[in-house]
């Protein structure tokens, strides 16, 4: 779990990952210019978890994500990255020019080549194995992510960072979509840290959910901070019907099968 | 056979072809069209330094053309957008050349030759320089080929696979400078953003991949250079242009052919 809520007192101070971690934030603080976009975050993500970070727009969701992957320098604080993290990062969304010709295949080489069998595996996983041969500006949004899903597969991750990956998604193909990702952390056993705005889904398929507005402003399990106030003062009425959600969804099967005659 | 001024030509013009191809490409996915022109135009500059200080015309311009290259990226975001300060920098290095030509009294140019090339006057000498610029910048897009395409196609996914998206902009940055330093000679200033751009949009349309487009592009430069030089022979026109206008000529059959084949298949299917 994560450091900060650690109850064996380990010290915030620690400089090493010394409890398994695959990577760990130290006072991670980002500012452009003068303004603050990310203050004294602390996280560890660990092996096998899925962690989802929620929070309104502007509240450096994808700022932390790209702070992890290196795409943005700390101003202050610390990434420590383990030697086992391997990052398998999917964008929140991937413009290509016109002029720029791509199959599925070349994409999913770039910027290493695979051996064809571990290339038709990925597309399995990701449920894109008929998409081999597509190009690349012909897919759509729904295609387009179970691609960008399996090149992130095709590196081994043990990290899998998907940052709103569901966008443009309808409500079935999100569901289908956290659905996989649980598939996937089952059989690789990495670990999942995704963006997300989908506050239903999120409460089912996380283990963890961090609530970020610049700073962290509560986290834990998801029932937990369903039932924050900091959650509430954040999501307001969306927030309200997504604990109500919870509730029903983690109702017994039983109740679940009548609910569904009743409906 | 180096001694026939038209085989010195040929050679200096399938060099410079097979060198802008490829980063062409990379000068249309990244909608660089500007910086290619940019250079280009700051290479006059480089050209008339070249001349005050007694340096080679090479050196001259690869030297301008990278403090440019630098110059521009620097100062991008920083309040301008990159297409006005590559207009500020393109113009003001053109004209500042310009003027800069007119104070060298003691060597007799010919600026013309700057502008539009002169492929016909390339020496021996030239043709070693255009092929080992075009070799050295060939090597680079192989060598940094997968990375190259990945910081293309988006820099958080280069970052997340280790590959620096600053790192590859320079690299072609740099064979870019090479590219115009080296054409100079042979198509001039003013048509080296041609020959980059056009040879590559021709190509487009058949490729499906990235190496196609190219490959196809390279095929296009060279039948662009070495037909137009022929064209220019025969015709008596001023050969830079006229390479250029073939290449033109070639992308316009490209996009009849290839509407003409979209309409079809509509009718058809």
């Amino acid at each position: 779990m994560f450091s900060r809520l650690s109850t064996k007192g380990i010290p915030e101070s620690c400089t090493s990952l010394t409890d398994n971690a695959l990577v760990r934030t130290d006072q991670l603080t980002v500012r452009f210019g003068q303004q603050p976009a990310l203050e004294n975050i602390n996280l560890s993500l660990k092996p096998g978890q899925i962690v989802t970070l929620i929070g309104p727009n502007g509240s450096g969701k994808s700022t932390l994500v790209k702070a992890l992957i290196g795409a943005i320098k700390p101003s202050a604080g610390r990434i420590i990255r383990s030697q086992h993290l391997k990052i398998g990062y999917v964008p929140q969304r991937l413009h290509l020019d016109p002029t720029f010709p791509m199959t599925v295949h070349r994409f999913i080489n770039l910027p290493k080549r695979h051996a064809s069998h571990d290339i038709a595996e990925a597309l399995e996983q990701a449920g894109a194995e008929h998409l081999l041969n597509a190009a690349m500006n012909h897919l759509s949004g729904g295609q387009l992510q179970r691609v960008l899903l399996a090149r992130a597969l095709l590196s081994r991750p043990s990290l899998l960072l998907l940052d709103e990956a569901t966008q443009g998604l309808d409500h079935r193909g999100v569901a289908e979509f956290y659905q996989r990702i649980e598939q996937i952390r089952q059989r690789s056993q990495c670990a999942v840290l995704m963006v997300s705005h989908d506050l239903h889904v999120v409460m089912r398929t996380a283990d963890h959910v961090i609530c970020l507005n610049r700073h962290v402003c509560c986290e834990g399990q998801p029932e937990k901070v369903a039932a924050s106030p900091q959650y509430h003062a954040l999501f307001g009425d969306q927030a309200a019907s997504t604990l109500a959600f919870y509730r029903h969804q983690h109702a017994s099967p039983q109740d679940k099968e009548r609910l569904r005659h009743a409906g | 056979m180096l001694d026939d001024f038209l085989w010195r030509a040929a050679l200096a013009g399938l060099g410079v072809g097979l060198a802008a191809a490829p980063l062409g490409c990379f000068v249309v996915w990244r909608r660089m069209a500007y910086f290619g022109d940019a250079t280009a135009h700051a290479a006059i500059l480089g050209v008339a330094l070249a001349l005050l200080w007694n340096l080679s015309i090479f050196a001259g311009v690869m030297g301008v053309a990278l403090l440019m290259a630098f110059c521009v990226s620097t100062l991008s975001g920083k309040g301008y957008a990159m297409d006005t300060l590559l207009g500020v920098v393109a113009h003001s290095a053109l004209a500042i050349g310009l003027v800069a030509v007119s104070f060298v009294s003691s060597v007799r140019i010919d600026l013309h030759a700057y502008l539009f090339g002169d492929i016909l006057a390339v020496g021996k000498i030239d043709l070693a320089v255009i092929w080992t610029g075009a070799v050295l910048v060939i090597s680079l897009m192989v060598w940094r080929w997968q990375a190259l395409l990945t910081a293309t196609l988006n820099e958080e996914l280069a970052y997340a696979s280790h590959i620096n998206p600053r790192r590859e902009q320079l690299v072609l940055t740099v064979a870019l400078a090479i590219v115009v330093a080296v054409a100079l000679k042979v198509v001039g200033a003013l048509l080296i953003a041609a020959l980059l751009i056009i040879p590559a949009a021709t190509a487009r349309p058949f490729s499906r991949t990235p190496e196609q487009m190219a490959l196809i592009a390279a095929m296009m430069a060279m039948a662009a250079t070495t037909g137009g030089l022929r064209a220019a022979y025969l015709f008596d026109t001023p050969t830079g242009p006229t390479i250029v206008s073939l290449a033109a000529v070639l992308f316009i059959l490209a996009m009849l052919v290839t509407q003409s084949w979209r309409f079809l298949c509509q009718r058809g299917g």
